[in-house]
């Protein structure tokens, strides 16, 4: 079951525009579908953003989007970016 | 531009001072009035909430003094032309928002029926003595202008004039009433509408997305917008680059703070009115303003009755200060003789120009009256001894 | 073609990052605040924003919208001015818990009861952030403040009831945890006709959180997950809200009172007739 959910094409995709990051974790811990991780990079101001470390979960439901408060990171549906 | 007719009670009426002063208001294209009652300027409101409903104005009387200071300013971003009323207690609650205005370089019109104090003081009897208020009693650097009527025909004159002042300039100008002047009933004809010229608003031509609110292009103001245009503007009361953000470091302050004072300090000739008689061959001028300079012209006919050549001047706006032509007649010699409802204010300023070079002498008053002339007429022949 | 974040056409983005906080709630509100008046039915150049001083006093300046950074305690009675020259003009006030209910309370009480037509948000941080963490009239009892180094020992509003004390037409309370009900609340609030208002509890981990010991911003969004309870139509006297204790969030109150203007227009056109033309604005 697991291997046939992963097979199938992600229904979201998240952008993380990392320089804006301040690394609060908001995004990571709300996400319903857990698919950020902090990442090991660094920005530039020295946060740690997050990174989609299970991109094939996104529902494109960005609720991380809504909950950056640094405009850093938002979902999207795929039928939105084709 | 010419004033709109709905707003003008053109003919001759029997009106006191404050009351003038709201025809004046509705003659300038007024439409927007906030104010608390407080003695002896509450007769202005009173007579604007009666007449706004009928040319299509809004008075509201807010919470307190400090919130009506403020109101007028948003009045204005919204488009309107507006003013606040008040008295000393009150006036000295509005100080932050004078210096908002400064700052935002909002046209708007503080009208202070001067009352004696400090404190509650007289409520309904007259004072000069927030006339270094009216000038600095906002923190940080800015200018003003302030009118000084006598009279209620001047009360609605004066107005008009200080409407159009805030416009061209946009700064904050204060009619500086007394309790004499905005109490004192008398004749004021009030002209057609097509007579009485009104300074308009200067908007932007720029389109949406264009326009920078603080981008001068070498002029001393500005043009405005207000909000509902498109222009998505920001304003703040924070030191503020061209786009109006805040920006804080000592070169923006630098660049905002010369230009607000010196939009003003620049064209004070142009702002300055004077009122003068018998200048030129006089060895001592009397300098007074408000209900005092109705006062002094007692004692300067009794002075004159003994052969005095004394000169009078009065300020029609008292800041800013005529500097320029003060310090003419000091060079020329002339003595002067300074009688205001206070312990020296103006005076200060008059002593500041003529740098001790010829002789000037305060004739100082608590308030609650006005001086008895003997006063200044003794004071005018110890400035000739 | 990269997509782009929905919220950005609406921020001034040439001043963004923004001056807040790693953890700080300000930005969420920005976001939902954002969301919630693009799905409004209101033209954008209608819509004014005023703030007052603080750290959501900076909210305005944000905001890619006709915007106004005020004085302290001062953005209501510029709204008032700003909604009554033009009252085609939606006017929100976005401001925080010590601006409009310590400084400003006065004029939060009046505009409400008079039903101005503007919509309040306070971002209720429970401190002063901008000047260090001092005490604010929504602190509650025990917490330490940079003024209250030993604990807080004075009773804090609850800021729903006096609101609808003072005749708020629509209030509501969420937390920053609530982001869906929040979006939505502040469209029903920004929509309703009259004076609404909606608190949102925010973390202010620097230096609220950070005092109190309640750890960082995510773990101040954490508890806020777990201590609220959601009870639309609450009654506003059983919402107050106390240290560490349970966090009541919905919408109290949403009634019908006639705004400011619509008295105003209706005493006028019974009192002066068919002569009165009804106000519409000054210009």
């Amino acid at each position: 079951m697991a291997e046939s959910k992963k097979s199938k094409e992600p229904r979201g995709k998240v952008f993380i525009n990392s320089e804006l990051c301040k690394g609060c974790g908001f995004c990571i811990e709300f996400c319903p579908t857990n698919v950020l991780e902090f990442s090991n990079t660094f920005n530039s101001k020295g946060y740690h953003p997050p990174a989609a470390a299970r991109p094939e979960n996104c529902t494109g439901c960005d609720l991380c989007g809504i909950y950056c408060p640094d405009f850093a990171i938002f979902g999207i549906l795929m039928k939105a970016v084709a | 531009m010419k004033a709109d007719p709905k707003g003008v009670m053109t003919g001759a009426h029997f009106l006191d001072g404050d009351h003038a002063c709201c025809e004046g208001a509705l003659a300038a294209g007024c439409r927007f009035v906030a104010g608390y009652p407080i003695t002896p300027s509450t007769e202005v409101v009173e007579r604007i909430a009666a007449r706004f409903p009928a040319v299509g104005g809004m008075f509201i009387q807010m919470e307190d003094e400090i919130a009506s200071s403020i109101a007028i300013q948003g009045a204005v971003w919204a488009g309107a032309k507006a003013m606040t009323v008040t008295s000393g207690p009150g006036f000295s609650l509005m100080m932050e928002h004078i210096g908002l205005a400064a700052m935002l370089e909002t046209p708007c019109v503080f009208v202070n029926v001067q009352r004696g104090g400090p404190s509650t003081g007289l409520p309904t009897l007259p004072g000069q003595a927030d006339m270094m208020q009216a000038r600095w009693g906002s923190h940080g650097d800015y200018e003003v202008i302030a009118f000084c009527p006598n009279s209620p025909q001047e009360c609605f004159d004066l107005t008009i004039e200080a409407f159009n002042m805030a416009e061209i300039y946009r700064v904050p100008v204060m009619l500086m009433l007394d309790e004499c002047v905005g109490h004192m009933t008398e004749k004021v004809v009030i002209p057609e509408a097509d007579a009485i010229e009104i300074a308009e608003r200067r908007f932007t031509g720029a389109k949406p997305g264009e326009y920078l609110p603080y981008e001068t292009n070498g002029n001393w103001v500005p043009p405005m917008v207000k909000a509902g245009d498109g222009h998505y503007f920001h304003m703040t009361g924070l030191t503020h680059d061209e786009r109006g953000y805040p920006v804080m470091n000592a070169e923006a302050q630098e660049k905002c703070v010369h230009r607000i004072v010196n939009k003003i300090r620049e064209n004070a000739d142009a702002i300055v009115r004077l009122r003068e008689a018998e200048i030129e061959d006089a060895d001592v001028v009397v300098v007074s303003y408000g209900i005092t300079s109705r006062v002094a012209l007692k004692a300067i006919s009794m002075a004159q009755a003994e052969g005095i050549k004394v000169g009078h001047m009065r300020l029609v706006t008292a800041w800013p200060f005529p500097e320029n032509r003060i310090r003419r007649l000091a060079d020329q010699g002339k003595a002067f003789v300074m009688p205001e409802l206070n312990y020296g204010q103006m005076y200060l300023e008059l002593e500041r120009v003529v740098q001790g070079r010829t002789r000037s002498l305060l004739v100082p008053h608590g308030g609650g009256t006005v001086h008895d002339p003997e006063v200044i007429y003794r004071k005018i022949k110890e400035a000739v001894q | 073609m990269e997509p782009k974040n929905p919220v950005v056409d609406y921020l001034r983005m040439d001043r963004i990052p923004h001056i807040w906080c790693p953890g700080c709630g300000l930005g969420t509100v920005v976001n939902c605040f954002v969301r919630a008046i693009k799905t409004c039915d209101i033209p954008r150049d209608l819509i004014s924003v005023v703030s007052g001083i603080g750290c959501t006093g900076r909210m305005a300046g944000y905001l890619k919208l006709d915007s106004f950074h005020t004085t302290h305690g001062r953005p209501i009675p510029f709204a008032t001015g700003l909604k009554l020259a033009n009252p085609k003009l939606k006017v929100i006030v976005c401001s925080g818990d010590g601006d409009l209910f310590s400084i400003g309370g006065n004029h939060f009480i009046h505009a409400a009861r008079r039903n101005t037509d503007m919509t309040i948000i306070c971002v209720n941080n429970f401190t002063y952030g901008m000047t260090g963490g001092q005490v604010t009239p929504t602190t509650p009892i025990e917490a330490i403040a940079s003024t209250t180094p030993y604990g807080n020992t004075e009773e804090p509003f609850n800021l729903s009831h006096l609101a609808e004390s003072a005749g708020a037409v629509y209030v509501a309370r969420w937390t920053t945890f609530h982001v869906r009900q929040l979006i939505k609340s502040i469209k029903e609030a920004v929509q309703k006709s009259g004076f609404s208002f909606v608190e949102i509890i925010s973390p202010c981990p620097t230096l609220y959180g950070r005092r109190n010991k309640l750890g960082d911003g995510l773990e101040m969004m954490r508890a806020f997950k777990e201590k609220s309870t959601v009870r639309n139509g609450a009654d506003t006297r059983e919402v107050g809200l106390d240290f560490k204790g349970g966090i009541v969030c919905g919408k109290f109150i949403d009634r019908e009172r006639p705004t400011y203007l619509e008295r105003y227009n209706e005493r006028m056109t019974a009192r002066l007739g068919a002569s009165y033309k009804p106000y519409e604005g000054v210009l």
